[in-house]
């Protein structure tokens, strides 16, 4: 059924269709519609669910570890530095094998105190051993948290994932988004029932002391896990399809690449500003792509690989900075071509920081700097700060 | 086990912490006078690791050496001064 809704709306719609059964949440702008959505659904019996009200975003997640060794599906939500309280539990549920799925509502860290988008956040938690999913819109939002819970609950991945939506550009904007039925959705996601649950009557200890002669597997298997979970999320895309039309079936998604001479690498809401980019460059005979990175964590480096082999100038704009060389995604998506490194050229652009706008003409001038290089064959500078408050863009 | 295959998803042990005996580092070891105790239970109450034993209204707390770590909460909270710590080198 079509119907209007935010980002935040889409998530808490989801998390029902999913028949969560126990969510802990605290709030925080941008996340706080998700939980009072959710508290209000719970509330009024829309949901068969326990609402556990803790004291902070560490406390959610220890929560949520608990239940989800109960055999319980567990759901919370949060942002920023909500996110980076939970920093230290992140890593529990990741090795405990929990398959909490948690929307992140995208957000700068202060100071400067913000409360507007960024990647900042989740980049944060990028080795904690989270499954990590950037969307591009609310459609994307309720579909990726509804598959998520299928790949993470799988008896072969047991791992949590974070569905990405960026604060207030998705979370606070309404758009037209399909709600399948909740019979539908029973069809495609089966209700949780892990091999090893808590008994009352047969008490044991979980999370137990591991000496180093055997840690190291266990970290193996995590990494393991985390591998199959790339052809898992194909599984889903796929089935996905076939259940509700929606095409989820690559790990990146590639718009207009078929031809094009250049590629830049987004992830998120500026995906949808940099296809439209695209388009009026398509239209004034500039072959430009774009090149959606879905999946940040497993990291698909094979289809990245692919891409470097046909398209030979690649982009990449982060919405993050790791202090070092450039963003996140730049780093690993030049890491992961580095087999092609002679023939391809990556470069990075930083944008959008602290809510920043970053607009279709910005990302023309990306296509443009990109398709200079393409033509000339040089690089001067590997990364650059795009649109600063002078107008310039700047590598130090 | 000899691989990673052999393993579990993630780490548990088939009994509880009351098998495992971790009372083995405490300094000092709580001794209650039952002369002086008055059975309010107030050590059993403040105990944080729940090491003082009591099994029916009406006995004597009974400290569970196995797991008592020594931290000495239930002499400080013992409102007739019945608890003494002592070291455990001094005992014989």
């Amino acid at each position: 059924m079509l119907d209007l809704m935010t980002g935040n709306a889409a998530a808490a719609k989801a998390a029902m269709l999913a028949r969560v059964e126990v969510i802990a949440a605290y709030p925080i702008t941008p996340q706080t519609s998700i939980s009072e959505k959710l508290a209000e659904m719970v509330a009024n019996g829309e949901m068969n669910a326990k609402y556990i009200k803790v004291e902070s975003e560490h406390s959610a997640m220890a929560a949520l570890i608990g239940a989800s060794y109960i055999g319980a599906r567990t759901f919370t939500a949060t942002s920023s530095q909500g996110l980076a309280l939970m920093h230290e539990m992140l890593f529990w549920a990741a090795g405990a094998r929990r398959p909490i799925v948690m929307p992140v509502v995208s957000r700068a860290l202060g100071p400067p105190w913000n409360i507007w988008t960024d990647h900042m956040d989740v980049m944060g938690e990028r080795d904690t051993g989270w499954m990590q999913l950037f969307c591009e819109n609310n459609q994307e939002t309720l579909d990726l948290i509804l598959m998520a819970y299928r790949v993470a609950e799988d008896k072969e991945i047991m791992l949590p994932a974070m569905i990405i939506e960026d604060g207030f550009i998705l979370s606070h904007t309404f758009e037209k988004v399909d709600v399948p039925a909740i019979e539908e959705i029973d069809f495609y996601l089966h209700p949780f029932n892990p091999d090893v649950k808590v008994n009352f009557r047969k008490p044991r200890r979980y999370g137990s002391l591991v000496m180093p002669d055997w840690a190291m597997e266990f970290r193996y298997n995590n990494a393991l896990a985390m591998e199959k979970a790339k052809k898992k999320w194909v599984e889903a895309g796929i089935a996905f399809k076939k259940a509700f039309g929606r095409d989820y079936s690559s790990l990146v998604e590639l718009y207009r690449c078929e031809d094009a001479d250049v590629a830049l690498i987004v992830s998120g809401s500026a995906a949808g500003t940099a296809k439209v980019a695209a388009d009026r460059m398509r239209e004034r005979g500039r072959k430009v792509g774009v090149a959606k990175l879905r999946t940040f964590r497993p990291f698909p480096t094979e289809e990245l690989l692919r891409l470097g082999e046909r398209v030979r100038t690649i982009g990449v704009f982060d919405r993050s900075y790791t202090f070092a060389q450039g963003g996140a995604i730049y780093g690993e998506v030049r890491n992961a071509l580095y087999p092609l490194a002679s023939d391809v050229k990556v470069k990075g652009y930083i944008g959008g920081l602290g809510g920043r706008d970053i607009t279709e003409a910005e990302f023309e001038k990306m296509f443009e700097d990109l398709l200079a290089i393409a033509r000339s064959g040089s690089m001067t500078k590997d990364v650059e700060w795009v649109a600063l408050k002078d107008g310039s863009w700047r590598w130090f | 086990m000899e691989t990673y295959r052999d393993l579990p998803q993630s780490t548990y042990s088939l009994q509880t912490t009351e098998s495992v005996r971790t009372g083995t580092w405490r300094t000092f070891r709580p001794i209650i006078d039952t002369k002086k105790c008055t059975r309010c239970y107030t050590c059993w109450k403040f105990c944080p690791d729940v090491s003082i034993e009591l099994r029916e209204e009406g006995d004597y707390p009974k400290v569970d050496y196995d797991h008592c770590k020594g931290c000495g909460i239930c002499a400080n909270e013992c409102p007739t001064v019945a608890i003494t710590m002592v070291r455990e080198d001094s005992i014989c």
